[in-house]
C-alpha cells in the first residue's frame, strides 16, 4: 500500500513531491459539504444500539439483554433501534439516517487504546500511522480557507497531522465521564479508605444531578458544533468525542443514559445546522464491538464486530446495510463476538468520496489505506 | 527496585519517566545533601528582591502622597478640583494588589520550575518542608512580593546547614517581620516611646506575635516548657528588629548606613532597654545581640530538638511517627549542634522510612508536582497554581503561621478525592497524545504498582482515561 504522506516525508527527492502535488490539486474542490465524525470512545455495544431482533438466535444469544430493545423503533423486519434513540429514529424514518452493521476496522484485538488509534488513523497496525484520517482528508480539501475543528479540549488523533486543525471546548470542562467514574470505583475496591470516600463522592454527585448536567453539556457541544459548521467561512469538517461506552457492568442503565446523550447531540446537530443539514454527513463510530453474551455483572466485554450510524440530509438513508453474519455460536468471531463482515474503513472511504466528490482511488490511497476492496456504501450520497 | 521507588517518591518529589531504577537509592539521597544548589538556574529568572522592594517603595510613596493630599483637602488647604483622592487611593491599592498577585505568580512559577527540574528532589522536598515549618501566609501588596523570597533567601541557603542559622535568617526576613507584626513592635520604655510620649502613641507598642510563634511553632513547640511571661520577655528582647524604610513610624535615620532599604534593620531606639529573664536564664546583652542570644538558646533547647524531630519523622515515616525514630532524630540534632543534614542522614538510614507500604497521603502540592514530574512540564506553573488552589493548598498561603497540615486527614475525604479525579481528567486530556499510561505506570511505580491498578489502567476506555486512572490510583495518591 502506498502511503503518500510517508512517501512525501521520506521522499529524498523534492521532485517527487512536485510530481504528486498537481495530482492532489485535482482533488481540491471548494465545497459546501460538511462532515462530522463522532467517536464513541470505549466500544459502544452495537447489538444494543441496533438490535437484530429478527435473528432467530436473538433471544438465545442475548439472554438478559434481549429485552433491552423493547420500545425501540423497528427499522425493518430484522433490526430494532435502541429505545433511547428517539430523534435518531425520526431521522431514519425520513431517510436521513442509515446503519451499517457488522463492520470493523482493521483491528482484531481488544485494547481500547490500540483500537481507537486504528479507528482514528485508519491504519492497519496501532501507531503505524502518525496522523489521523480526517487530517489527511483536510489536506485533500485544502482549497478550503477554514481549518478542521475538534470539539474537544485537546486535538483527538483523528485530526492530528500536518493539515491545519484547531480544537475548541466549551469553557466549562465536562464532569468526569461515566466510564472514568466507574473505573475509579474499581480502582478503590481494595482500598478501604479511598473506597469509602469515593462512595460518598459519587452519592453526592448523583444527588446533585450532575449526571443530568453532564448530559446537557454534551447536547450543548452538539449545538456548538452546529454553530461553527453553519458559518460559511467556518470549518467544513469536525470531530467530536463521547466517552462512557465501556459497559462492563450495569449496561442497561448506563447505555440508556449514553444513548439519550447521543440522541441529544444528533438532534442538536440536525436542528442547529438548519438548511446546512442537507449538505451534511455525520458518521458515528466506535473502536470495536462488545461480546454478544452478557457477562456476569449485567454488562458485556470487549468484542469485535460493531455498527456505524450515518446521518445527514445528503444521505439516501432509511435502511440498515449489513451482510449479516448470524448469532449462532459458530457464527461468532472467536466464539464470542459479532463477526465483522464489512470494512469500516471502506465504509468511510465510500461515503467520504461520494460526499466530497473526491476520486475514490486517490482517497483510498491517501486517506484510507486499509479500506478493503469490497464496496460498502456505493451511491448512498446524493451528489 | 522497591527501595528505588521509595527513594524517588517518598523522599523525592516523584519519579520522572525512566528514573525508577536507581542503582543505590540510599546513596542517591545522601549525595543530594552535598549536591544541593540553593540558587539553581530555574531561580535566576525569578523577580529579584531589589526589583520587588523597589515596587513596594514606589507604591508606598504614591499612597503617602495621596494621603497627604487628602489630609490637606480636609483641612481646607486645597480645593477638591483635583479629582477624587479617595478613588485614587483605592485605585492605587487595587493596582498594587493586582501587580502583587502577578509577582506572586512569577515567584510560584520559579518554585514549580525548581521542583520539576531539580537533580536533588529530596533536598527540594526539604526546602518545601522548612518553608511550611516557618509558614507565612501572603496577602496584600507587600507580602505577595516578599513572601516567596523568604523561601529563596532564608530557607534555601540554610537547608543543608544548622537549624540555628535558618532560624536567624527567617527571623530577620522582611516577610516574617511583616507577617507576624514584628516590624512595628516597640519597647514601652524605648527611647522612641519616651521621646514621643503623649504625642504619637496610637497603636504603637509591644507586639508579641513573632515571639510567641517562634517559641510555639518554630522552636520549642506548644508544650515546650515556656510560659506567657517568657513570651513577653522574648517580645521585649525582639523590639528593634524591623525593616528599614518600610515602617512609617520608624524613620531611616534610625538605621546605620549599612542597612539596605527594605531589608532587615535593627533600630536601637525602638529596643526595650534592660536585661531580660526567660526560661530561667538572664540575658543582659544589649541591642540586637540580646534576641540573638535567646534565639541561639531556643535553637539548642531539647524541646526544639524533639519538636523538629517529630515533624520530620511525621513527614517521612507516617502521620503517627514511630517514637524510636523521633528519639534518634532528636539526639542527632542535639549531638550535632543542630546540624540539619545529621537529621536527614538519620532519616535515610531509618528502616521506619523504608517500609514498603505507602506511609503518606500526598498533599495537593506533592500530588500536583509528582504529576507534572511524571508527565512533563508544559504549562506546569500555571496549572500547578490553579490546581493547588482548587484543592485547598494555595502556595505560601496556608492562612496561619502553623502552615499546612502534614497528615492525611486534612487532605482526604469525598470532595477532595472528587476534585483530584476531576483534575486528573483535565491533566490527562492535555497529555494523552504524548503518554501511554500502560508504559508510564510501571516506570513511575515499579514494584509498587499493584496488578489491579495495572489491569484497570490497561482496560481504560481511552488513552486519557488510562492516564487519569494512573494519577488517581491508590499508589500514586500516596507515597
Amino acid at each position: 500500500m502506498i502511503d503518500r504522506r510517508r512517501f512525501l516525508r521520506n521522499g529524498a527527492a523534492g521532485a517527487a513531491s512536485l510530481v504528486f502535488l498537481p495530482h492532489i490539486a485535482c482533488a481540491q474542490a471548494e465545497t459546501d459539504r460538511r462532515l462530522v465524525f463522532i467517536i464513541l470512545r470505549g466500544a459502544a455495544d452495537a447489538l444494543s444500539m441496533v438490535a437484530p431482533t429478527g435473528d432467530p438466535q436473538y433471544e438465545t444469544a442475548r439472554r438478559d439483554f434481549a429485552g433491552h430493545s423493547e420500545g425501540g423503533a423497528r427499522l425493518d423486519s430484522f433490526f430494532t433501534l435502541h429505545p433511547a434513540l428517539a430523534e435518531t429514529a425520526r431521522l431514519y424514518a425520513s431517510g436521513d439516517a442509515a446503519i451499517f452493521h457488522a463492520v470493523a476496522s482493521a483491528y482484531r484485538d481488544r485494547s481500547h487504546f490500540d483500537g481507537q488509534n486504528i479507528l482514528e488513523t485508519a491504519g492497519t497496525t496501532p501507531y503505524g500511522l502518525r496522523d489521523g484520517w480526517m487530517n489527511r482528508l483536510a489536506g485533500l480539501l485544502s482549497g478550503q480557507q477554514a481549518e478542521a475543528l475538534a470539539l474537544s479540549s485537546n486535538m483527538p488523533m483523528v485530526l492530528r497531522g500536518e493539515a491545519e486543525a484547531s480544537s475548541y471546548a466549551p469553557s466549562r470542562l465536562p464532569e468526569p465521564d461515566v466510564g472514568l467514574l466507574s473505573r475509579v470505583a474499581m480502582l478503590y475496591e481494595g482500598d478501604e479508605e479511598l473506597h469509602a470516600d469515593w462512595e460518598q463522592a459519587t452519592e453526592t454527585r448523583e444527588l446533585a444531578g450532575d449526571v443530568e448536567g453532564a448530559r446537557r453539556g454534551e447536547a450543548a457541544t452538539g449545538e456548538l458544533a452546529a454553530r461553527f459548521l453553519s458559518d460559511p467561512e467556518g470549518p467544513r469538517i469536525a470531530a467530536m468525542e463521547m466517552g462512557g461506552w465501556d459497559t462492563h457492568r450495569d449496561q442497561r442503565r448506563r447505555l440508556n443514559r449514553r444513548f439519550e446523550a447521543l440522541d441529544a447531540v444528533l438532534a442538536a446537530l440536525h436542528s442547529g445546522l438548519g438548511p446546512i443539514w442537507s449538505n451534511t454527513l455525520v458518521i458515528v463510530a466506535t473502536e470495536f464491538g462488545r461480546t454478544v453474551r452478557p457477562n456476569g455483572t449485567q454488562g458485556s466485554d470487549h468484542g469485535t464486530g460493531s455498527a456505524a450510524l450515518v446521518l445527514g440530509g445528503a444521505l439516501r438513508g432509511g435502511s440498515v446495510v449489513a451482510d449479516w453474519p448470524g448469532l449462532r455460536p459458530a457464527d461468532l468471531f472467536e466464539g464470542r463476538d459479532l463477526q465483522p463482515t464489512r470494512s469500516l474503513d471502506r465504509l468511510f472511504a465510500d461515503l467520504v468520496a461520494d460526499h466530497f466528490a473526491i476520486e475514490p482511488g486517490l482517497l483510498r490511497r491517501t486517506v484510507f489505506p486499509a479500506a478493503g476492496t469490497t464496496p460498502v456504501a456505493n451511491g448512498l450520497i446524493q451528489t | 527496585m522497591t527501595e528505588s521507588v521509595i527513594a524517588l517518591n517518598r523522599f523525592g518529589l516523584g519519579a520522572r519517566p525512566g528514573e525508577s531504577d536507581l542503582r543505590a537509592p540510599r546513596q542517591w539521597l545522601a549525595d543530594q545533601l552535598d549536591a544541593f544548589d540553593p540558587s539553581p538556574a530555574a531561580l535566576r529568572n525569578a523577580p529579584s528582591r531589589e526589583l520587588l522592594t523597589g515596587e513596594i517603595f514606589d507604591y508606598r510613596a504614591e499612597i503617602s502622597e495621596l494621603t497627604r493630599q487628602r489630609r490637606e483637602r480636609r483641612r481646607g488647604e486645597r480645593t477638591s478640583s483635583e479629582g477624587n483622592v479617595d478613588a485614587q487611593l483605592m485605585d492605587t491599592r487595587r493596582m498594587a494588589n493586582r501587580s502583587g498577585r502577578a509577582r506572586h505568580r512569577e515567584l510560584i512559577n520559579a518554585r514549580v520550575r525548581m521542583a520539576l527540574t531539580t537533580s536533588t528532589p529530596f533536598a527540594e522536598r526539604l526546602v518545601h518542608f522548612w518553608t511550611n515549618h516557618f509558614a507565612i501566609s501572603v496577602n496584600g501588596p507587600e507580602l505577595l512580593r516578599l513572601g516567596g523570597l523568604m523561601e529563596f533567601d532564608a530557607i534555601r541557603p540554610n537547608v543543608m546547614g544548622r537549624f540555628h542559622d535558618m532560624l536567624l535568617a527567617v527571623t530577620r526576613d522582611p516577610a516574617m517581620l511583616l507577617y507576624l507584626n514584628q516590624a512595628r513592635s516597640i519597647g514601652p520604655n524605648s527611647p522612641f516611646t519616651q521621646r514621643g510620649r503623649g504625642r504619637r502613641r496610637r497603636e504603637m507598642g509591644l507586639n508579641e506575635n513573632l515571639a510567641r510563634e517562634i517559641m510555639e511553632l518554630h522552636t520549642l513547640g506548644v508544650d515546650g516548657g515556656y510560659s506567657q511571661a517568657d513570651v513577653t520577655e522574648f517580645a521585649r528582647a525582639l523590639t528593634g528588629w524591623t525593616i528599614a524604610g518600610l515602617v512609617r513610624a520608624v524613620p531611616d535615620r534610625m538605621f546605620d548606613t549599612s542597612v539596605q532599604p527594605g531589608g532587615f534593620g535593627f533600630a536601637e531606639s525602638l529596643h526595650e532597654p534592660g536585661a531580660r529573664r526567660l526560661m530561667g536564664r538572664t540575658y543582659a546583652q544589649s541591642g540586637r545581640a540580646q534576641a540573638e542570644a535567646i534565639l541561639a538558646d531556643l535553637a539548642a533547647h531539647p524541646s526544639t530538638a524533639r519538636h523538629l524531630a517529630t515533624k520530620l519523622a511525621r513527614h517521612f515515616a507516617g502521620d503517627e511517627p514511630p517514637a524510636a525514630l523521633i528519639d534518634r532524630l532528636a539526639s542527632a540534632y542535639r549531638n550535632s549542634g543542630g546540624d540539619l543534614p545529621a537529621m536527614y542522614r538519620v532519616l535515610i538510614d531509618a528502616e521506619e522510612c523504608w517500609v514498603e507500604a505507602p506511609l503518606k497521603f500526598k498533599t495537593p502540592w506533592e500530588w500536583t508536582i509528582s504529576t507534572f514530574r511524571a508527565l512533563g512540564e508544559r504549562g506546569a506553573g500555571q496549572l500547578t497554581r490553579r490546581f493547588v488552589n482548587e484543592m485547598g493548598q494555595p502556595t505560601w498561603r496556608p492562612g496561619s503561621p502553623a502552615g499546612f497540615d502534614d497528615v492525611a486527614d486534612s487532605w482526604t475525604g469525598a470532595a477532595a478525592l472528587a476534585s483530584r479525579v476531576e483534575i486528573a481528567q483535565r491533566v490527562a486530556e492535555v497529555s494523552r497524545d504524548r503518554i501511554d499510561a500502560r508504559t508510564l505506570a510501571p516506570q513511575l511505580l515499579g514494584t509498587m504498582l499493584s496488578s489491579r491498578t495495572a489491569r484497570i489502567i490497561a482496560g481504560a476506555e481511552s488513552a486519557d482515561q488510562g492516564l487519569a486512572l494512573l494519577l488517581v490510583s491508590p499508589e500514586f495518591l500516596r507515597r
